[in-house]
């Protein structure tokens, strides 16, 4: 283990590192603190100056209330949840199958397609933003809820099929090689032989693309219009311009658009960050 | 006795194209949604790129003179310039992420918690990033004017000087790049060999000449991802620049993605031609590091 474990070390050492552990951790989140505690001033907190002294009343559920009341904000939240849990049960079924494929077949475009797959995820957005604004526009999904899922769950395809190729690639290919010569058909083995030992990888995958999804704004800002269908980064955006001296409500606007995120990789640590640095490990 | 072998023969003939076609239908579904959505339109945009296009009328071809004209546009070469600064400062992210990972990489009480905390700034939108970003440098009442003032000093309005502007819409891009770095080398510190560690313990390492020699090596794959995702992070940089000045003031904090929205989607006009253009400049660029990062790919594949 690096650095030396604090146990080695005499005790003054590993009360200062207990100490200085949260004192750290507050001055790297204090941009989010300040923003929380905005959320819970009263308005003549900020407009008599107090921005950082402990609010003078803390109005958690007023301004929370206050900010679903006047403006859009289930809307967009709704919308956010209508187009991220389809984008992700799309991408990530596709991915299932394009990976197995990749992984467990061996034929002359296995590599290339991967490679097509892979380069796809790194490409700037703008390349693609005139002709998908266009096409979306002449086939009627311009401005709707269906439009930006089929977008998002192709271009996420690509990074999806990267990590469940070398997923599967790491499966013991035995497994594969014994359902065949059982001569179960090539669905069977993908179905009952692949798809319940890449649960896992499913599940890291799934929040994700949960979480970079639901955090874009270029595609929102891009393919929609109005208020109808914009999803809450780019509602939240909106609110910035219309509240102009109302910071209370802009960051309880904000916060809300955070927690979906903040509470999915709670929930599944684990799978976040063993789906965020699969590939680093292996490479 | 020759039926047999012509049945196995069929047999075996029929399996191999079973294998044949087999990769095809599981991946039939995932390329067409591809190439609609992403391999098409990279063409279709470098077709674009040689046209007089507002959207509407008529697209009129112009050969080059989208290219030539970037040539002459000063916001074209502040925008390439900022991308520049994006690239290297962005690229602090990595040491400063190995060590705030080496900081979290112990066992105390409690560790987990500090070190998913530590990873929230990765987990949120860039946009609420930005506006809290936007309200830190807000020289009236924001968290920086009364660090300055509680020092005697003027606050700076930092947004909307032309000179700063860009450093601090980075320095804000940082503080969730950092977090992603730092994962990435809590990750690869738990996968540190514990023998090659004992082995340079005993020839006399320790500290910044065992991190150098023994530990940093071990990494090299989570460096390796670090820089991939920085880069491209640094290059694509969009949301944080749209919502904190929208490029301004006078175009001074504009990168290529914002420049390129602005000129071919925003009330500075429809110029979907030209647009392009710079999409088309900007996708090569990037095409630069996808390329090195194939290359290693590649390598790695022929090993296996």
């Amino acid at each position: 283990m690096f650095p030396k474990p604090i146990h080695a070390f005499p005790n003054k050492y590993q009360l200062i590192y207990k100490i200085a552990l949260p004192f750290v951790l507050i001055i790297w989140l204090l941009p989010l603190i300040a923003i929380f505690l905005t959320s819970v001033r009263s308005a003549a907190d900020i407009n008599t100056g107090n921005v950082f002294g402990w609010p003078s009343q803390f109005l958690l559920i007023e301004n929370y209330s206050e900010v679903f009341r006047r403006s859009k904000a289930i809307l967009y939240l709704k919308n956010s949840f209508l187009i991220t849990i389809p984008t992700v049960l799309l991408s990530v079924s596709l991915a299932c199958l394009a990976g197995y494929a990749l992984a467990i077949y061996r034929f002359r475009w296995s590599l290339p397609l991967f490679f097509i797959f892979v380069a796809g995820n790194f490409i700037p957005f703008q390349i693609l933003m005139i002709p998908v604004r266009d096409m979306s526009v002449s086939t009627g999904l311009y401005n709707t809820i269906s439009g930006q899922v089929l977008f998002h769950a192709a271009f996420q395809t690509g990074f999806c099929t990267f990590f469940m190729r070398n997923f599967i690639k790491a499966l013991p290919f035995e497994l594969i090689e014994s359902g065949r010569i059982e001569g179960v058909s090539e669905a069977k083995i993908f179905l009952y032989i692949v798809v319940p030992l890449v649960r896992p990888a499913l599940a890291a995958l799934a929040v994700l693309i949960f979480t970079f999804v639901w955090n874009d704004f270029f595609w929102a800002t891009v393919l929609t219009q109005g208020e109808s269908v914009k999803p809450i980064t780019a509602g939240v955006r909106s609110l910035n311009g219309q509240y102009v001296n109302n910071w209370h409500l802009v960051s309880a606007a904000s916060l809300c658009a955070a927690i979906p995120p903040v509470v999915m990789f709670f929930l599944m640590q684990k799978h976040f960050i063993a789906g965020l640095t699969l590939g680093s490990v292996k490479q | 006795m020759q039926q047999t072998t012509s049945f196995d023969e069929n047999k075996k003939i029929y399996s191999k194209n079973k294998l044949v076609f087999a990769p095809w239908y599981f991946l039939l579904p995932a390329i067409f949604f591809f190439l609609i959505y992403v391999i098409i339109p990279i063409f279709q945009s470098v077709w674009i790129s040689f046209y007089e296009w507002d959207g509407l009328g008529e697209a009129e071809w112009v050969g080059f003179a989208n290219y030539i004209e970037l040539l002459d546009d000063e916001y074209f070469y502040t925008s390439l310039k900022n991308n520049f600064i994006w690239l290297i400062l962005y690229l602090l992210a990595v040491p400063i992420g190995l060590f705030i990972a080496l900081f979290l990489n112990q066992v105390v009480f409690g560790i987990r918690f500090y070190k998913s905390l530590f990873f929230f700034p990765f987990v949120i939108s860039q946009v609420v990033v930005g506006l809290i970003f936007s309200w830190f440098y807000n020289p009236n009442f924001g968290l920086l004017a009364s660090i300055f003032l509680s020092f005697g000093l003027e606050p700076i309005a930092i947004l909307s000087d032309e000179d700063l502007v860009t450093y601090g819409i980075i320095f804000a891009g940082l503080w969730p790049q950092i977090a992603y770095c730092m994962i990435l080398y809590l990750t690869g510190l738990s996968n540190v060999s514990k023998d090659l560690m004992e082995a340079a313990r005993l020839d006399g390492a320790k500290g910044l000449k065992m991190l150098w020699h023994v530990v940093l090596p071990q990494l090299r794959p989570a460096t390796f991802i670090s820089v991939v995702v920085t880069v491209i992070g640094a290059l694509r940089s969009f949301d944080m620049v749209a919502i904190m000045t929208e490029g301004g003031p006078y175009g001074s904090s504009n990168v290529l993605a914002y420049y390129m929205y602005e000129t071919a989607l925003s009330e500075y006009g429809f110029r979907l031609g030209y647009g392009s253009a710079i999409a088309t400049v900007l996708f090569f660029i990037m095409l630069v590091y996808i390329g090195y990062f194939l290359w290693r790919l590649y390598k790695n594949e022929r090993e296996l």
